[in-house]
């Protein structure tokens, strides 16, 4: 599977990369939303993209309306992975399109479990058969 | 039961030299609850004789085997996932069959920790149509008083809200509580906790249509598995149905059960014909 990891911090991309590697993931990063905007539309396409919301260029929020506008890029599992923790921006993350949400800082183990949730975790290692 | 003040600084200080994480001080209860089960499964009796036993034996597997139990493992919302799936497609909708003339399901959550099961089983009872609209009662017990105290509020960090909790339900079911987030009150009014050792006797708790008992026989002998699995029997509707941990069964331990498969998960009924 592939993923885009879109932060301005690099140390960031660092960590939610490692994790989503040892997930046998295929990871290409970007440092704000034109730059993902950009690899999306070179593509390959990625099957999830982990987005920060604080970004310059193009925030987070305004990358997730617009992936959600284009008909092409339906098949992409959106996550937030950012600091912004209000009620209020959650609400307003899930309603412009994103699946999931994640809060900083965050461990390995929950960015592990939001990808169960999303059906995104490569069978063998989705936790132990029933 | 509470950690005494040198018993706690004496853990801090081992977690801090051998993983870096910081214990600060309020985080007793988190000693007190992954420290009893290792307690246990060490055959000794309570958490000080575990840290008298580190201390005499430092680089020992028992003081590695600490170290792990502070440090990996928060508590999950819909932990391990398919068995709060089964309870919405399979589990309630039969039991709600059953029980359309009293519209009631009394659900017990037997050792809830600090009440994430709990909440996940209430979360989980507000997405099933067929019971939508009627009378939930949740019972959470928990050993620990310290526990039972911070199921009771509800109160959960952002590290605890972060793990395993879909974000659509988090802004369904949480409100911002300062710096971490609260239950709703919706949410609190469907779950009650109260202390209860699953060792002794059970006081009156009623008949319960669904008992949740995972991860905990792990930690007893044969013989008291087998007490707790009659008493537990004892409680349960003639219909009800029992959840244990995937790596847990009931087999050679108490034949009165039964699996059967709900969803991707299983379940146990108590046979027909057992007493």
């Amino acid at each position: 599977m592939r993923a885009l990891v879109i932060d301005d911090s690099k140390t960031m991309r660092r960590i939610v990369s490692r994790v989503l590697v040892g997930l046998a993931y295929e990871v290409v990063e970007a440092a704000d939303g034109q730059q993902a905007l950009d690899a999306l539309a070179a593509g390959p396409l990625p099957d999830l993209a982990c987005v920060d919301w604080n970004m310059p260029v193009m925030d987070g929020l305004a990358l997730v309306t617009q992936v959600r506008a284009n008909r092409d890029w339906r098949d992409i599992t959106l996550m937030m992975v950012t600091t912004e923790s209000e009620h209020s921006q959650i609400v307003r993350a899930l309603a412009a399109g994103a699946h999931e949400y994640l809060i900083k800082p965050f461990t390995a183990e929950a960015l592990r479990e939001k990808l169960d949730l999303l059906g995104l975790v490569p069978a063998p290692l989705a936790g132990t058969p029933a | 039961m509470t950690i005494a003040p040198e018993t706690f600084c004496f853990v801090r200080d081992l977690v801090r030299r051998e993983s870096a994480i910081v214990l600060s001080r309020g985080k007793e209860y988190l000693v007190e609850s992954r420290l009893l089960p290792v307690a246990r499964e060490e055959g000794l009796a309570d958490i000080e004789k575990l840290v008298e036993k580190v201390r005499q034996h430092p680089h020992s597997p028992v003081s590695r085997r600490l170290v792990e139990a502070l440090t990996t493992n928060e508590t999950s919302w819909f932990r391990d996932g398919d068995p709060f799936a089964a309870l919405r497609d399979t589990v309630v909708p039969d039991l709600a069959s059953s029980r359309r003339t009293t519209r009631r399901l009394r659900i017990w959550s037997a050792a809830c920790s600090s009440g994430q099961e709990a909440y996940s089983i209430a979360m989980t009872l507000l997405d099933t149509p067929a019971v939508a609209d009627w009378t939930i009662e949740i019972l959470g017990t928990d050993l620990s008083s310290v526990m039972v105290q911070r199921a009771r509020q509800g109160r959960y960090s952002q590290l605890e809200v972060n793990r395993g909790l879909p974000a659509s339900h988090l802004v369904r079911h949480f409100e911002r509580d300062g710096a971490g987030w609260r239950v709703n009150a919706q949410l609190r009014s469907m779950a009650r906790f109260s202390e209860l050792n699953l060792m002794r006797p059970f006081p009156t708790v009623g008949r319960f249509d669904v008992v949740f008992l995972r991860n905990v026989l792990i930690y007893f002998d044969v013989a008291t598995k087998r007490d707790i699995l009659h008493r537990v029997g004892q409680v349960l509707a003639s219909d009800g149905y029992l959840y244990l941990g995937a790596a847990e069964m009931t087999m050679g331990v108490d034949d009165a059960w039964e699996r059967v498969a709900a969803g991707r998960s299983s379940v146990y009924r108590r046979r027909k014909d057992a007493s």
